[in-house]
């Protein structure tokens, strides 16, 4: 099991928003966390990546205890998110965002990475020396997911990654990330998009108010017309 | 009308004074583009910095110049000590509790100076304090000189720092965008001890180069402060070209607005300046608009 999370309590002191959280992600997979506005997903997302600390519970990385380790250690470990709302660094430019991605982890094979992640997006290489802040919603988006593969991510975290792009621009990224993965990433992807994301995904799980009211396949949250009906409005 | 043979080493004055100015703004824009504070212990960390090269040459002999790479790492140390140990730590992450601790700790830091070295004023005795080069029939004295270019090239190391390394970059980073950057790994704490340390390490190159020509007493620090703030905010807050031009700029009106109005008051056209800014251009010369 790539990453394996137990009981985990955390949120913001004194507010507990995550109120015991059992999930996994094995190696290879695509898994899907949904859930409405506020339900705590990146909350989930930033207490795995050690950016709060956790209440309780436990979290594990290859096998290693993660649940007190620092956000700098968990980076180096490969896990890796790449947040919502981009957080791309605004002032600096497109190259040196990018470089950036590779601080703490891959730095020896910056250069190959780069040239990989520009492969990948030829629209971050046309506005390489660009400043990131005068982006597209679009272009930051590829430039954050670009910043986080600079990372040679183990296990990549991708906290919705489709919000505020064009109906267009979703399918392509949705496109993207289905290609990461069968390239070998694997991926935790948390989304709104519920229809896309059950396309794409081998296992999705639902939370609500901080705990997991669904853990199944795609297949089987289709069938469950009480889920239906509350995820994707049919 | 004032004749070219006067205002001409007036400039060259301003210039050399104006590239120390620079290089003092320089590490204040560091620290301001960073934390988001003004550093007010900047001026008691200068004349900290001061009385070591003084002491450094008074007991142990040790020329000015040759104490740079001595004085360049104490300082540094000492800034990311006082920013990991006691700024950081003191203010909880709210930008108005590192000013009131930076005000306090250059109180401290003054009488702590007035204690261990009293309030007398003090100057170095070099073999070429008096020595004078010849510019153009202007003669400039050469540990003034000395100073301009030992400033522009630290000046230069820190811009290549700044611009050229991961270091620099993630220093630029976590002034934008702090999740950002704890999300790629860097070590916030670290960075912003890094940009305190290498904003005194400035102060400690600077203090090397001014002695020669210039004298401590524990208040040195004060006006040196204040013109290195009037240099950012002309400069543009937290931009470091800004800082450079700023500096030669407020060198120069000091210097030639000293054949006017007398030595003491050439200060009055940097205040001057700083009002006009103010008023007209709030951004600065660099800066953009808020
Ligand atoms: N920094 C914070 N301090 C205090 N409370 C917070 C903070 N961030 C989020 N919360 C609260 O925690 C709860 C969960 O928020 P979270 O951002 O995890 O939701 P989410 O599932 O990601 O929602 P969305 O889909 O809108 O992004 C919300 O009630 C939110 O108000
Ligand atoms: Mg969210």
């Amino acid at each position: 099991m790539l990453l394996e999370i137990s009981s985990l309590r955390g949120g913001y002191k004194p507010i507990e928003v995550l109120r015991g959280i059992t999930m996994h992600v094995d190696d290879g997979e695509i898994v899907a966390v949904l859930g409405s506005n506020g339900a705590g997903k990146s909350t989930l997302n930033n207490t795995v990546c050690g950016l709060f600390p956790a209440f309780g519970g436990e979290i594990r990385f290859e096998g290693r205890d993660i649940t007190r380790a620092r956000h700098t250690d968990i980076v180096a470990a490969g896990l890796i998110q790449v947040p919502e709302g981009r957080r791309v660094f605004p002032n600096l430019s497109v190259l040196e965002n990018l470089r950036l991605g590779s601080y703490r982890r891959g730095r020896e094979r910056r250069e190959q990475n780069l040239e990989k992640i520009f492969a990948l997006f030829p629209r971050l290489r046309e506005r390489a020396e660009q400043r990131a802040g005068t982006l597209s919603g679009g272009e930051q988006q590829m430039l954050a997911i670009g910043r986080g593969l600079m990372g040679e991510p183990r296990l990549l975290i991708l906290d919705e990654p489709s919000l505020g792009l064009s109906p267009l621009l979703v399918e392509e990224m949705f496109a993207l990330i289905k290609r990461l993965n069968e390239d070998g990433l694997s991926i935790l992807l948390v989304e709104q998009n519920v229809g896309q994301s059950l396309e794409i995904a081998r296992r999705a799980y639902v939370i609500e108010n901080g705990v997991l009211n669904f853990e199944g396949t795609p297949a089987e949250l289709l069938a469950n017309p009480q889920l239906k009906r509350a995820y994707l409005g049919i | 009308m004032l004749e070219l043979s006067i205002l001409f080493p007036a400039l060259l004055n301003g210039l050399t004074m104006g590239a120390v100015y620079a290089l003092i703004a320089l590490g204040l824009t560091l620290i301001y583009g960073v934390l988001h504070i003004i550093n007010f212990a900047h001026g008691a960390a200068l004349m900290m910095a001061l009385y070591g090269v003084y002491y450094l040459k008074d007991s142990a002999g040790i020329d000015p110049y040759l104490a740079l790479p001595v004085v360049i790492p104490v300082m540094f140390a000492a800034g990311y000590a006082l920013q990991r140990g006691v700024i950081g730590r003191a203010s909880h992450g709210k930008d108005e509790n590192i000013l009131l601790v930076t005000l306090g700790i250059s109180i401290v830091l003054e009488n702590l100076a007035l204690f261990l070295f009293r309030s007398d004023t003090r100057t170095i005795d070099t073999p070429y304090t008096l020595s004078t080069l010849d510019i153009a029939g202007a003669m400039i004295s050469l540990p003034k000189v000395v100073a301009f270019g030992g400033a522009l090239v630290t000046a230069a190391v820190l811009l290549l720092i700044v611009y050229g390394t991961d270091l620099g970059r993630a220093i630029r980073a976590c002034a934008k965008e702090r999740q950002g950057a704890k999300l790629v790994g860097i070590d916030v704490d670290h960075v912003f001890a890094m940009s305190f340390g290498i904003g005194l390490a400035c102060l400690g190159a600077a203090a090397c180069f001014l002695l020669p020509a210039y004298y401590v007493n524990p208040t040195v620090g004060n006006g040196f402060v204040l013109i290195a703030f009037t240099v950012v905010v002309l400069g543009g807050m937290g931009s470091f070209s800004g800082a450079l031009l700023g500096g030669f700029i407020i060198g120069i009106v000091e210097s030639v607005g000293g054949l006017w109005l007398g030595e003491s008051l050439g200060q009055i056209g940097i205040f001057l300046i700083f009002i006009a800014v103010l008023l007209f251009r709030p951004q600065g010369l660099f800066g953009a608009k808020a």
